[in-house]
């Protein structure tokens, strides 16, 4: 394989990513590109935010050796990259700490958010909250709903929670609502995104603070068994942590990479997330990628267990890796997250989730025809604690 | 000489602005679009913008919206926005006809035949709010090929090399959006806009159209006096909305007719 050196200039994953926005954005981009090239130059920036990851996230996050899990399987090893063990429970927060430093350096004093399953709200409330910044964060009012705790997590720390009544209400939406803001609020307010889309130099960007798990994962794994990984492993709903842990792999060909996306009821149903496995190319949120649309070219609702995975684009760099053949992504209906949910709660003590059990239960479902002395790193992307409702819901259970 | 420079050669002759007011297609009613259309010529119109419904309408306000919403529930698509425009021009070959709308929908017809499709049925020009030039330019040289202007948007953001750029890429008129923020939810500020066009129009001889914020006749005169031509949506769109679908044609023509009497005045 070619050097891997993407994106272009202008943001472009072969025909994926881009700018498509209206043009009262493109100086704000222009200028946010501007700034995160200054910032990613400079040493005393890293080092900053090197130093947050490490002291208020927690990092490096470990790799877990999952023994149980993997006999009972009966053949690859798993490895668990633990982003559920940081500061609010999942990886988001590395790309929130991040762009709120970026925010800073633009001297900018108000962030927006937009979130479905509220855990991007929650991390950006979050940093927020630390760097002293006034915080709005959009929700479709359906997510609000199904959501609660995440919201008011989100209040307490400072955040104010705008609920999006239009369109399907979900996280598709309230990325329409808060792009709304941005147009409005251009010169005061910073946008922080919480996922790989949205125009350049987002995807990039957000890829490369999200890939400090890779990058950890690349000493790690040696330490752990004396050797990389012979496949990494990671749910896909925009693409972010996938991108996290795949991007330093990349240029390694003995890694395979593997996206899980969100099947929901099952692809052939309709009600599903898998835009890359069920997709045509288009062009939505700042960029050309896969997208679950019809055939006017009209966005379609999605449905997944798992709110995080609920959205009906992909970043742009995942459509390309996936042309490329870099990368292949696979998919796992509710039922198959939710079995691989109470497999890692009974087996390891380890509450995943809804999202991150999809790359588990993927695992799961390799790991029986591969050789014991085999290798798979799953990106345990969040912890499970906010699926509690959604899970005793699913089992008829009364909390 | 297209349908569009012919239309604001004719008015700049006569010492008049154009008047161009936008509706989305399939709002309230599939039925109700082409008797709305020939009601605005009648009323004044001097060119027209029709809407094409998308689920993600980013940079409109809730008005549009929601007019987006209330026509994807009639199943309005591209394809349905192009026979509207066929039967429109059945009674009216004279009246430019702009479609406004968001990438998407183009892509997934596809840009040759969307392109054909729009030649074939007497499209003047579109306006694709999320292509901006850099990220268009097969499709700017295929409608180019067609006849039809590709109209883009300026902003009170856009730089100088950006205004020059933009400016080289358009054809028709520059479509300038007149405050920062989603269509339809703030008021203009006329002596804002009239300190910006002048940058525009070192720029560019295109006629240049200002929208996003003009309500009324006031409102309207006031950015003629700079510009040539405004651009009214969203207080439209809402009139269809509040008249429903029996009585928006009556109530559209009585509210246009006044704006178009303040920019003659």
């Amino acid at each position: 394989m070619q050097m891997y050196d993407l994106p272009d200039s202008r943001g472009h994953f072969g025909p994926y990513g881009g700018t498509f926005v209206a043009e009262t954005l493109s100086h704000a981009l222009d200028e946010l590109r501007a700034a995160y090239e200054r910032c990613r130059k400079d040493a005393a920036f890293m080092a900053e935010f090197h130093d947050e990851l490490k002291h208020y996230v927690g990092r490096p996050s470990p790799i877990y050796h999952a023994r149980r899990w993997s006999e009972l399987l009966g053949g690859a090893q798993i490895y668990l990259k633990r982003e559920d063990l940081n500061h609010t429970g999942a990886h988001k927060i590395n790309n929130t700490i991040g762009q709120a430093l970026l925010a800073r350096h633009m001297g900018k004093q108000r962030v927006i958010a937009e979130t479905g399953a509220g855990m991007h709200g929650v991390a950006s409330a979050t940093v927020a909250a630390r760097f002293g910044m006034q915080c709005i964060v959009y929700m479709g009012s359906a997510d609000i709903k199904r959501q609660a705790q995440n919201v008011y997590r989100m209040k307490l720390l400072g955040a104010e929670v705008v609920p999006v009544e239009s369109g399907s209400r979900t996280l598709k939406d309230a990325l329409n609502e808060a792009m709304r803001d941005w147009v409005t609020n251009v010169e005061d307010t910073y946008y922080i995104i919480g996922t790989v889309a949205g125009p350049h130099p987002y995807p990039m960007m957000v890829r490369d603070f999200q890939s400090v798990i890779g990058e950890e994962c690349k000493l790690q794994m040696p330490e752990l068994t004396g050797r990389q990984p012979d496949a990494v492993i990671a749910c896909v709903g925009g693409g972010s942590n996938a991108m996290g842990i795949f991007y330093p792999y990349i240029g390694d060909p003995k890694v395979r990479l593997i996206g899980v996306e969100a099947a929901g009821e099952g692809l052939a149903t309709g009600k599903h997330a898998a835009s890359l496995s069920a997709g045509t190319p288009g062009v939505l949120h700042g960029n050309r990628t896969y997208l679950l649309q019809d055939a006017n070219g009209q966005i379609t609702e999605t449905h997944s267990v798992s709110a995080g995975l609920d959205y009906p684009g992909v970043g742009p760099e995942h459509a390309w890796l996936k042309d490329l053949g870099r990368a292949e992504y696979v998919s796992v209906t509710d039922d198959e997250a939710l079995a691989a949910f109470n497999g890692l709660c009974r087996l390891e003590g380890i509450i995943p989730a809804l999202e991150s059990a999809h790359a588990v239960a993927h695992a799961a479902r390799i790991a029986p025809s591969m050789p014991k002395d085999k290798a798979l790193l799953v990106n345990l992307s969040g912890r499970g604690d906010k699926d509690m409702q959604t899970v005793a819901d699913r089992m008829g259970i009364k909390l | 000489m297209s349908r569009i420079a012919g239309r604001f050669a004719t008015l700049k002759a006569a010492g008049r602005k154009a008047l161009i007011p936008y509706i989305t297609a399939g709002d309230p009613l599939p039925a109700s679009t082409v008797p709305l259309l020939h009601a605005l010529v009648e009323a004044g119109a001097d060119i027209l913008e029709i809407g094409v419904p998308f689920s993600d309408p980013m940079a409109d306000g809730p008005a549009i919206q929601r007019s987006s919403e209330r026509a994807l529930k009639n199943g309005i698509g591209l394809s349905d926005v192009l026979n509207l425009v066929i039967d429109f021009r059945k009674k009216d070959s004279t009246t430019p006809v702009v479609l406004m709308g968001y990438a998407n929908p183009i892509e997934a017809m596809g840009v040759e035949k969307f392109v054909a499709a729009a030649q074939a049925a007497g499209i003047d020009g579109v306006i694709v709010v999320d292509y901006p030039p850099e990220e268009c330019a097969p499709f700017v040289e295929r409608c180019r090929k067609s006849g039809i202007d590709v109209i883009f948007l300026l902003a009170p953001t856009s730089t100088d090399e950006r205004i020059r750029s933009v400016a080289l890429a358009g054809s028709g008129y520059l479509y300038y959006v007149s405050l920062k923020g989603v269509t339809g939810v703030k008021n203009v500020d006329a002596g804002e806009v009239a300190a910006h066009l002048p940058k525009l129009r070192a720029a560019s001889t295109l006629p240049i159209a200002v929208g996003f914020g003009i309500k009324d006749a006031d409102s309207a005169r006031a950015i003629a006096k700079s510009a040539d031509a405004v651009i009214i949506g969203s207080r439209i769109v809402q009139e269809i909305e509040s008249a429903g679908a029996e009585h928006a044609v009556a109530r559209v023509k009585a509210l246009i007719a006044p704006i178009r009497k303040a920019l003659d005045a």
